[in-house]
């Protein structure tokens, strides 16, 4: 069984599967499911960045909602802080939703236009009847300037702030309940490189001085590298690999993460990498290929071997963790993994 | 400027009419395009990159977006006194247009083949047949997969890699001399967006046509382009050769843009270099370096525009006493 070892698991995702019916016909009988995210492991420890990066469509968005218990999972154990909040209902999750939060990544869509930052902000207070008036005044004052905004942005409204203070605006009502791990979707993808290295310092500076744990969902692969101790890598409802940042990018094993990796764009002019070209797009989830999905992608020559396979992550040295798919791993690494 | 040259921008002024007067969104930009390379247009939004771009192809929101004042040559011809029957002829004819949400330039309600193919027939005066054809052969050349069975489908069947072959298809359709690109891969994965920069690198050499790239992604400017013109809060502050821009960032905004980007390379979780304050709202810019205005320099108070000069060969750059670092 994978357990990638955390030594404090905060967050433990076991087997974790997310499927949504799929319903034709005039008696919406259910005639398939999209797998969104289909047999997920993993854990995340305190004060630890775990990035999850993956292309549009492979379930990581999805996943993160799963965890915050956002969307209700189809089947496997979900363990927050030792304890099991895989099928808590709506009443007994509210106590608990302090603990963890989520930013979004468009903070235009994710603020109601009509309240004032103040009210925006103190919200979560309110919703949690914490504090009087003005000790819930005073929490939204130091929340502000943590976030780096001034006091008098207190009582304007959202629409009148740039995208970067919106964010900072969004980080703020996370932040509001002292929560232990936010799950960061896409938090900068939305923003101006200048304005994201502001978003990015202050995210790492929150977590040093708060000892947060975050899930950083991201498509750019630079943006999770610079603040995550960990990675996982996404395909198609699945996460093919996964180790700390540095040993991911420097010594990828699985064909998809090197393909990914090799794809990113290089503001480097002197260094010239071959890239890895992908043929095609993700592959549907409704119908996801029987055997190993990226070696149906690449058209491998071994991809009939792979039907029925157990391709679940296995350890290939300590720590890093990847996909047992003879699809995929060079045939030493292969050779490595066969039991 | 040589007479090598594509396309030439020469001082343009563009405004916008609005509530609050007149805004000048472009404050006279200069620029060329040399035959068959690619020229990045790098900035951050509302810099005026794109405002730059239809103001070229004549497709400002209007009523309210004018052009004022500049001049625009094209092939040597004078584009901002071309009759507007002239602009449809060169917009899909001679200069092809790519935007970033390929979604907003397909129809929803028509098939693939029908608005490929309606490319041909306009400018091409084809028949319907012929255009059917030529349709079809452009979908196989983007290396769509089973073209034919493509031309039946609508926008809304593929994916967003695909709906961006197809519009570039549409845009290569007549072979034009010029390709404006506005951010032709912001939407898509990384893996998706090396796809379509590799095509189109394939598609420049074959036809033999120059590239207006348009993004903020300085990695993509790197990879794809021969020329690079950054552009800041309406005005070029800096343009020279990539390998120059890169290799000797002389503009403090060029520096600055280029130190803030993560890269695979930065130590995680480092504290980046940001750029203080941000940009100024449009009418509420100095007339002097507005570089200066943003750092919040005593400097920016003046009225004296900067100078715009060459200061090595092909490279360009906005004189500033703070910002330019020569």
């Amino acid at each position: 069984m994978f357990k990638p070892v955390s030594e404090f698991p905060l967050l433990t995702a076991e087997d974790l599967r997310v499927h949504f019916p799929v319903r034709t016909g005039l008696f919406m009988k259910q005639t398939g499911a999209v797998k969104a995210v289909d047999g997920v492991s993993l854990q995340l420890g305190v004060g630890e960045t775990l990035g999850l990066v993956g292309e549009s469509g492979c379930g990581k968005s999805t996943l993160g909602k799963a965890l915050v218990r956002l969307l209700n999972p189809t089947s496997g154990k979900i363990f927050f802080d030792g304890r099991e909040i895989t099928h808590l209902g709506q009443g007994a999750l509210r106590p608990l939703r302090r603990d963890f939060q989520m930013i979004f990544q468009d903070p235009a869509e994710s603020l109601d236009a009509r309240m004032s930052v103040r009210s925006l902000v103190e919200e979560p207070f309110r919703i949690h009847g914490m504090g009087n008036r003005a000790e819930r005044k005073k929490w939204v004052d130091d929340l502000l300037e943590t976030v780096g905004l001034s006091a008098s942005s207190a009582e304007k409204y959202s629409f009148e702030f740039s995208g970067g203070q919106r964010q900072r605006i969004g980080i703020a009502r996370a932040l509001a309940l002292k929560p232990k791990w936010l799950v960061c979707d896409e938090p900068v993808s939305a923003l101006d490189v200048s304005v994201q290295s502001q978003i990015l310092n202050l995210l790492v500076d929150l977590q040093k001085d708060f000892g947060l744990s975050y899930l950083f969902i991201a498509h750019d692969l630079s943006v999770v590298k610079h603040v995550s101790d960990r990675v996982a890598v996404m395909y198609l409802g699945k996460i093919v690999e996964l180790a700390d940042s540095e040993t991911i990018y420097r010594d990828p094993r699985h064909a998809y993460t090197k393909a990914l990796l090799s794809a990113v764009p290089n503001a480097d002019i002197k260094v010239k990498r071959k890239k890895i070209l992908l043929e095609g797009d993700v592959p549907s989830p409704i119908d996801p290929p029987a055997g190993s999905a990226f070696g149906h992608r690449m058209s491998h020559p071994r991809y009939e071997e792979t039907i029925g396979m157990d391709l679940s992550l296995r350890e290939i040295a300590p720590g890093h963790w990847v996909a047992a798919d003879p699809t995929c791993l060079e045939p030493e690494d292969w050779e490595k993994l066969r039991v | 400027m040589s007479q090598g040259n594509l396309l030439e921008v020469d001082n343009l002024i563009t405004s916008f009419d609005t509530e609050r007067g007149m805004l000048r969104a472009v404050d006279h930009v200069s620029f060329s395009i040399p035959h068959g390379k690619t020229v990045g247009i790098v900035g951050e939004s509302g810099c005026g990159k794109s405002v730059t771009a239809m103001s070229i192809v004549r497709l400002l929101p209007q009523p309210s977006g004018k052009v004022l004042g500049g001049e625009i040559r094209f092939m040597g011809e004078d584009l901002l006194h071309a009759s507007d029957k002239r602009m449809r002829e060169i917009r899909g004819g001679k200069i092809g247009v790519i935007f970033q949400e390929p979604m907003s330039a397909l129809n929803p309600v028509h098939r693939i083949g029908r608005q490929v193919a309606e490319v041909f027939r306009i400018h091409k005066d084809m028949s319907k047949k012929d255009a059917w054809d030529a349709a079809t052969e452009m979908l196989d050349l983007l290396r769509i997969p089973a073209p034919e069975k493509r031309m039946m489908d609508y926008p809304h069947h593929l994916s967003g890699g695909m709906r961006q072959r197809v519009v570039i298809a549409m845009a290569l359709a007549c072979r034009p001399s010029l390709l404006i690109a506005d951010e032709p891969t912001t939407a898509l994965d990384v893996t998706v967006q090396a796809q379509i920069l590799d095509l189109l690198e394939n598609l420049q050499s074959d036809i033999g046509m120059s590239v207006m790239l348009i993004t903020h992604d300085l990695g993509v400017i790197a990879e794809t382009c021969d020329e690079v013109v950054v552009m800041y809060a309406g005005r070029v502050v800096e343009s020279a050769p990539v390998e120059e821009l890169f290799g000797n960032p002389l503009h403090a905004y060029t520096q600055a843009l280029l130190r803030s980007i993560p890269t695979l390379e930065t130590p995680p979780k480092s504290v980046l270099p940001t750029i203080p304050g941000t940009v100024a709202g449009l009418g509420e810019h100095t007339h002097s370096c507005r570089f200066c205005q943003r750092m919040g320099r005593k400097s920016s108070m003046t009225r004296e525009r900067p100078k715009f000069k060459e200061v090595q060969p092909g490279h360009w750059l906005e004189i500033c006493k703070e910002c330019s670092n020569l």
